[in-house]
């Protein structure tokens, strides 16, 4: 037992070489893209909307395709089935996402200075946490809006929750929802700090500081 | 009563014109469908005719067809070459259909008229090309030209001009969309309303042509410059291009300048072997208003022949000519059909301006130089019997409509000048229309024969007959006809233009509303009153108005400013107050007003009539109009 946690240990405190740390450095940058670019896109299709009607989810607010208009007509649609109103202000998330992901750009280069296994490995996983969170509440959201319905409403339909992620039909609609670039990005981040992990997997654990270890290892090359 | 003796030419003309009616109309039964040479007449190969006007579902035409609607007053606009009908764009006639002439501003861009009479739509030119912003259209009735946007497909003023009466030769448009002609087929004594009999009509009548100038930034028509001419009737026009650049052209008839009661203008006007084409330096008149030269009658400066010299002349033009057609791309030659002479006249500019230059004058017509018919006529072209407009192609060959004979002739204008083709229709072509035929880049491809008959060509509707508008393909040596359509009365001219030329908006956006009335939430939602007036902002969505009960008293003065807040394409809503005999059709991000008097007490229903939604018949509410004690 002490033996696992020690190898635990060791390995948390493994040094990160150079070109984890570059890695690491390049998964931070990964970050910057969910600022601009969508994190989820939710597309409805029916016969008299050829064109689709395009929901954006970005980190910080909502956008829509047709200049905006389509969440406009979501909106005009969803209230004969007494829907409440999809509105920016009401996404508690657009105001904590971007600090977030600002900290996580901060707590991953924490780990690229520090340079060690286990600082790499916080940022791995309090991001998977937060994924996973933002996830949950984004699909709550959705639950919500489809199980709070104006009992008063014109059309009366059954609650529902719209997909997460897929695709469902809702009425007349054939919705699709699924990550956009901002999400890929998020997702190149892990995938990254992955490889940093797995390129300094054989590192030897020294007393030095990292740097001491690097120049170490640059001599015996 | 002035009788003449008929010259032999009268004589002639008579039975060949009542032998082509004669032909038509004892014949048609048996030998409508079979011509001289055997071969089936008004037919195609079919297949190749499917292929090439087959426009699938979904898919988009070429071409955007613009006909006049005759004295339906409006514009119809079609696809070719399916030659599906897609839009009527209302003009000078109140159209319940869009709520045309219903809600105030359209209402007094109509001035109390409820008809008009369009004959000539004209497309916006940028170096001599259409452009694709603006088209224009004539009122022959009433003296008035509009301007139609392409961004909406809306017409957005009517400009009427005093003086001017029956405004046929119009709308004739320059090349780079400067000024647009208007002029008086039917002379009377001016300004309108004097009055004056008959017997004084070559005296005291008065003939006007115009030139109305176009804003170019916002395309906004004003007069520029009437000219006082003899009391003849100004039947159509066309602007000079290139070489012929700075003039507008006008056929004439009735140069006899007599109308004499019961002798009948048909034969009065018929006696002169040439009539005239009428030739005005636009940029002249202008310079001479400028300068002050213009006499004010009726609020117009007019001018006297005499005030721009050289810059005004007659052509001589056999026999009671109808069209005449700048041919592109060099504006050199000048084509006016006579339309009692069976020939199309060509006329060579640079000849014309040799003359002008050598004062190598015929005759002097009210201060109005007559130019040697001999110096500046280029051929006189055989087309056939009737001869009215002619359209080109760009690929050296003129298209001239034979009204008499029902066909239309295919020409050189050049060398020999001669007859290579002709296509009979069906039936008695009045305009013809070419792919941008007389820009100064025709494309050659295709053509439409505004037919005045169509019996027989579809199911029997009774007595009314609609219009036929013929697709004909010229992109080969051969014209071939390709489908018959049928309008309501009365396409006179078309106009063609590439479907990409023209990019309308979808919906009025919302930041570009400046509608002082406009209201965009149901928090902007009042009604307010001031004395007997009582004003409400109204928002029109899927499925509601709000307010949805709007309360008055007898007698009061109701102002309804509806905005229909959607920005979603094609969802437009209708306002209509049963029994308060209107109905507005508001667009998305429209705001329209509508002004009535509640002086019908009750409870009066207002609902959407355009069809908008699952719950559009719940989309109501009511008027509520309380009664005088």
């Amino acid at each position: 037992m002490k033996k696992m946690f020690d190898a635990i240990s060791n390995f948390f405190n493994l040094p990160l070489n150079l070109q984890s740390r570059i890695v690491i450095v390049i998964a931070a940058i990964f970050i910057i893209p969910a600022f601009f670019f969508p994190l989820w896109n939710m597309e409805f299709w029916s016969t008299q909307y050829p064109e689709g009607l395009d929901m954006y989810i970005y980190s910080y607010r909502l956008d829509s395709g047709d200049d905006g208009n389509d969440l406009n007509e979501i909106n005009i649609l969803n209230h004969y089935i007494g829907m409440a109103e999809i509105v920016e202000e009401d996404f508690t998330e657009f105001k904590w996402l971007p600090l977030a992901l600002l900290i996580f750009i901060f707590i991953s280069l924490r780990a690229a200075v520090f340079g060690t296994m286990g600082k790499l490995v916080d940022a791995f996983f309090l991001f998977l946490y937060f994924g996973a969170y933002s996830l949950w509440t984004f699909g709550y959201r959705l639950y919500s809006y489809g199980h709070n319905l104006d009992p008063r409403a014109a059309v009366n339909l059954e609650p529902f929750t719209p997909p997460l992620f897929g695709f469902k039909q809702v009425g007349q609609f054939r919705v699709w929802s699924y990550p956009d670039t901002g999400t890929y990005f998020l997702f190149g981040f892990v995938i990254l700090l992955l490889v940093a992990a797995w390129l300094s997997r054989n590192e030897q654990k020294t007393s030095d500081d990292s740097h001491a270890s690097l120049k170490q290892k640059n001599k015996t090359e | 009563m002035k009788i003449r003796r008929m010259s032999n030419s009268y004589l002639l003309w008579t039975m060949l014109v009542l032998g082509g009616t004669l032909f038509i109309g004892g014949c048609a039964k048996e030998k409508a469908s079979r011509g001289r040479t055997g071969v089936e007449v008004g037919r195609s190969d079919i297949m190749d005719a499917a292929l090439k006007t087959y426009v699938a579902p979904g898919d988009m035409d070429e071409y955007y067809l613009f006909y006049s609607g005759g004295h339906s007053g409006q514009i119809y606009v079609a696809g070719v070459p399916s030659m599906r009908h897609i839009s009527t764009i209302p003009v000078f006639t109140p159209y319940p259909g869009t709520g045309y002439g219903f809600d105030d501003e359209s209402k007094a861009m109509l001035g109390g008229f409820k008809w008009g009479d369009s004959h000539h739509p004209a497309l916006s030119e940028t170096n001599g090309d259409y452009d694709g912003r603006w088209l224009f259209i004539n009122d022959n009735a009433q003296g008035r030209i509009a301007r139609i946007d392409l961004k909406d497909f809306k017409t957005k003023q009517i400009l009427k001009v005093p003086n001017i009466s029956a405004n046929h030769g119009s709308s004739f448009i320059t090349p780079n969309t400067e000024y647009i002609t208007m002029s008086t087929r039917m002379s009377v004594p001016i300004p309108l309303g004097s009055y004056a009999d008959v017997d004084e009509y070559a005296e005291k009548y008065k003939g006007i042509v115009a030139g109305i100038k176009i804003d170019p930034e916002d395309g906004n028509m004003s007069l520029g410059w009437e000219v006082l001419v003899p009391p003849f009737n100004y039947d159509l026009g066309d602007a000079g291009k290139n070489v012929s650049d700075g003039w507008f052209f006008w056929t004439c008839y009735n140069s006899e300048r007599e109308f004499i009661e019961g002798a009948k203008l048909e034969v009065t006007a018929s006696q002169r072997d040439k009539d005239f084409i009428l030739a005005v330096n636009w940029r002249e008149a202008e310079k001479a208003v400028k300068a002050g030269k213009g006499k004010m009658i009726d609020g117009a400066p007019v001018l006297m022949p005499k005030d721009i010299p050289g810059a005004i002349y007659f052509m001589p033009l056999a026999k009671s000519p109808h069209g005449v057609d700048v041919a592109p791309p060099s504006g050199k030659y000048i084509v006016g059909s006579g339309k009692l002479s069976p020939t199309a006249t060509v006329f060579n500019w640079e000849k014309a301006l040799a003359a002008i230059k050598a004062k190598d004058y015929e005759d002097v017509v009210d201060d109005i130089p007559v130019l040697t018919y001999t110096s500046i006529m280029e051929a006189e072209v055989p087309v056939g019997l009737g001869p009215l407009h002619t359209q080109y192609d760009g690929k050296g060959f003129a298209y001239t409509s034979l009204f008499v004979e029902s066909a239309i002739a295919k020409w050189r204008v050049s060398e020999p000048w001669d007859v290579v083709d002709k296509i009979p229709v069906a039936y008695n072509v009045g305009h013809l229309v070419t792919a941008e035929g007389k820009t100064v880049d025709p494309d050659g491809n295709y053509m439409v024969s505004l037919n005045k008959l169509s019996k027989g060509r579809h199911l029997s509707v009774g007595p009314s007959i609609p219009e036929s508008a013929q697709l004909i393909d010229i992109s080969g040596e051969k014209m071939k006809l390709l489908y018959d359509a049928f309008t309501e009365p009365e396409p006179h001219y078309a106009v063609m233009i590439k479907a990409d030329k023209i990019n309308p908006i979808e919906v009025y956006k919302k930041e570009d509303s400046h509608n002082p009335n406009a209201i965009w939430s149901d928090d902007e939602v009042r009604v307010e009153r001031k004395g007997k007036k009582v004003e409400v902002w109204m928002i029109a969505v899927r499925s509601f108005f709000a307010p949805d009960v709007v309360r008055v008293n007898e007698g009061d003065e109701v102002v309804v400013h509806i905005t229909n807040i959607e920005q979603t394409r094609d969802e437009l809503h209708g306002f209509a107050i049963n029994d308060y005999d209107l109905n507005i059709v508001i667009d998305p991000g429209e705001t329209k007003s509508v002004t009535f008097k509640a002086d019908k007490p009750g409870v009066w229903p207002f609902y959407c009539t355009n069809f908008c939604s699952a719950l559009h018949q719940e989309m109501q509410g009511y008027l509520l109009v309380k009664p005088k004690k």
